[in-house]
């Protein structure tokens, strides 16, 4: 099978980030954290998907404030979110002066807009891209599941829909402190047979070593050449098992510092079984986190987002969940 | 994170690769499993107490003089409206997260699948929202209920025709 290569980029400058998360996200592990908090993950709106439209809208104007610009000087915002025909996103940006590119990659949106917004800024396309994604629990619970008050026992390997959206601001023009996004790798979507919708961590594994793997074989490195490798949102079990199929390939992830988005998000009395999920995962933990150890503690880090790419349609037709994973390699700017 | 990371390694140390051929048994190897023994009790138990309360409303119709055939339909009416209610005030699928199939099965568990996407799809009006969503849960049970009483009511019909 022939393998595309991976991407490397010169200039695409991380300028700031911004991150929203929901109250029960900030109650997790990582408390304190995030730029800014809701209340009330309604919004003060009338109902949940207005309220999601206007957590994207904070986090628009959050990430260009914090870098102390206008919405006005971003030449182009990419971003998704997980409602059908992605409305959150677009809805948000309507009537703005940026231009829009909406994707869809399920839970991997937020590592796909970093590659691209990484390309266009590279290449000197746009100046300034926004990449922007996130999700909400309770219209994702409407759109996937069932409705908030049924009462039903969940299964032991469900996931909880992370609340919140993370927003990130690419430049092709930066300093050496800057953070940059030096390279990564689009996936390819791979699936291994998995039926159980409740089961997205097992579903989302294998694509997430096979593009560890390729990326890997590409640029002739091992995890030992970074200081911590992150996916997105496989879970406790997802984790688990990611880890596993990447050691009986050679490849062992104690050699570097592995943590998955979703895994760390909640803690354990949070009683999400295996943790997080959704698009918000990435995003929320990239953009306070990540972005904060690599001023810092880490020099180079990769961020693996991973995407589950059915629809509730695809399920009851009997499909499996065909799933996706997208690398993201980042390195530290100079220290200050 | 880590207990689980090791816990997989554990249980799927019996597989020397993965691959898509047997990635379904490694899966069912190394997931966690439903615990249904306690599940079982946990439903056997809140699902007898939801009765308990209904045969106490039930006695409670009897001794102010209602027939025990009406009390029965006061009771099932009673519970309806008690479901409805906590499901409306958010407690009911707190309940169900809990108890499992001894909250679903009861009468109380399909006011719970009918009023609580109601609650949900009240956004989207009152036609288009709540009067189309309202059965997508109960919807199907009732579709099912009815196939087969019939089915029931023919077996029933042919066994008589012929003894």
């Amino acid at each position: 099978m022939k393998k595309a290569k991976n991407l490397n980029f010169e200039q695409s400058y991380i300028v700031e980030g911004f991150s929203i998360a929901g109250p029960k996200e900030d109650k997790g592990n990582l408390t304190g954290l995030f730029d800014e908090v809701l209340d009330d993950d309604k919004c003060n709106e009338c109902t949940f998907e207005k309220a999601e439209v206007a957590m994207f809208k904070k986090a628009l104007y959050g990430v260009t404030n914090k870098a102390k610009l206008n919405v006005d000087d971003v030449d182009v915002v990419i971003g998704g979110d997980l409602l059908n025909q992605i409305v959150s996103a677009s809805f948000a940006v309507r009537n703005l002066s940026p231009s829009f590119i909406g994707i869809y990659n399920a839970c991997a949106t937020f590592a796909e807009s970093l590659l691209l917004g990484a390309s266009l800024v590279n290449s000197r396309c746009y100046e300034k891209v926004m990449c922007i994604s996130g999700s909400h629990f309770s219209t994702a619970e409407r759109q996937y599941r069932y409705p908030l008050e049924l009462g039903v026992l969940r299964s032991p390997v469900s996931q909880w829909t992370a609340t919140g959206v993370g927003s990130t601001l690419l430049s092709s023009q930066g300093t050496p402190f800057n953070s940059r996004v030096t390279g990564g790798r689009f996936g390819r979507v791979v699936d291994y047979g998995t039926y159980d919708v409740n089961n997205m961590g097992a579903a989302m594994a294998p694509s997430a070593v096979d593009t560890l793997l390729n990326f890997f074989e590409m640029n002739g490195k091992s995890p030992k050449d970074y200081d911590a490798i992150y996916t997105g949102d496989l879970g406790l079990l997802g984790s688990g098992i990611f880890v596993d199929m990447l050691l009986k390939k050679g490849i062992d992830m104690e050699e570097t510092r592995y943590n998955d988005c979703g895994g760390m998000l909640f803690s354990q009395k949070q009683m999400t079984l295996q943790g997080g999920s959704g698009a918000a995962c990435s995003a929320l933990v990239f953009n306070s986190l990540i972005l904060n150890e690599l001023k810092g503690n880490y020099r180079k880090v990769l961020l693996l987002g991973t995407g589950a790419l059915m629809s509730p349609v695809t399920g009851f037709q009997g499909e499996s969940i065909p799933c996706i994973t997208h690398c993201v390699e980042l390195s530290a700017g100079e220290p200050l | 994170m880590k207990e689980r990371e090791d816990s997989v390694k554990e249980k799927g140390r019996d597989f020397n690769d993965v691959n898509m051929q047997n990635y379904k048994s490694y899966v069912f190897a190394v997931m966690p499993k439903s615990k249904h023994f306690k599940n079982i009790i946990l439903a056997f138990v809140v699902g007898g107490l939801i009765c308990v309360i209904g045969q106490l409303i039930i006695e409670f119709f009897v001794f102010l003089g209602v027939s025990r055939v009406d009390a029965t339909g006061h009771a099932s009416s009673c519970l309806i409206v008690i479901a409805a209610i906590l499901t409306g005030l958010g407690v009911y699928d707190k309940i169900g997260r809990f108890a499992g199939a001894g909250s679903t099965i009861p009468i109380t568990g399909f006011s719970n699948a009918v009023v609580a996407p109601a609650i949900e799809y009240r956004c989207e009006g009152l036609i288009y929202g709540v009067g189309t969503r309202m059965f997508f849960v109960a919807g199907p049970v009732i579709v099912n209920g009815v196939s087969i009483a019939i089915v029931v009511a023919l077996v029933r019909w042919l066994f008589f025709l012929y003894c």
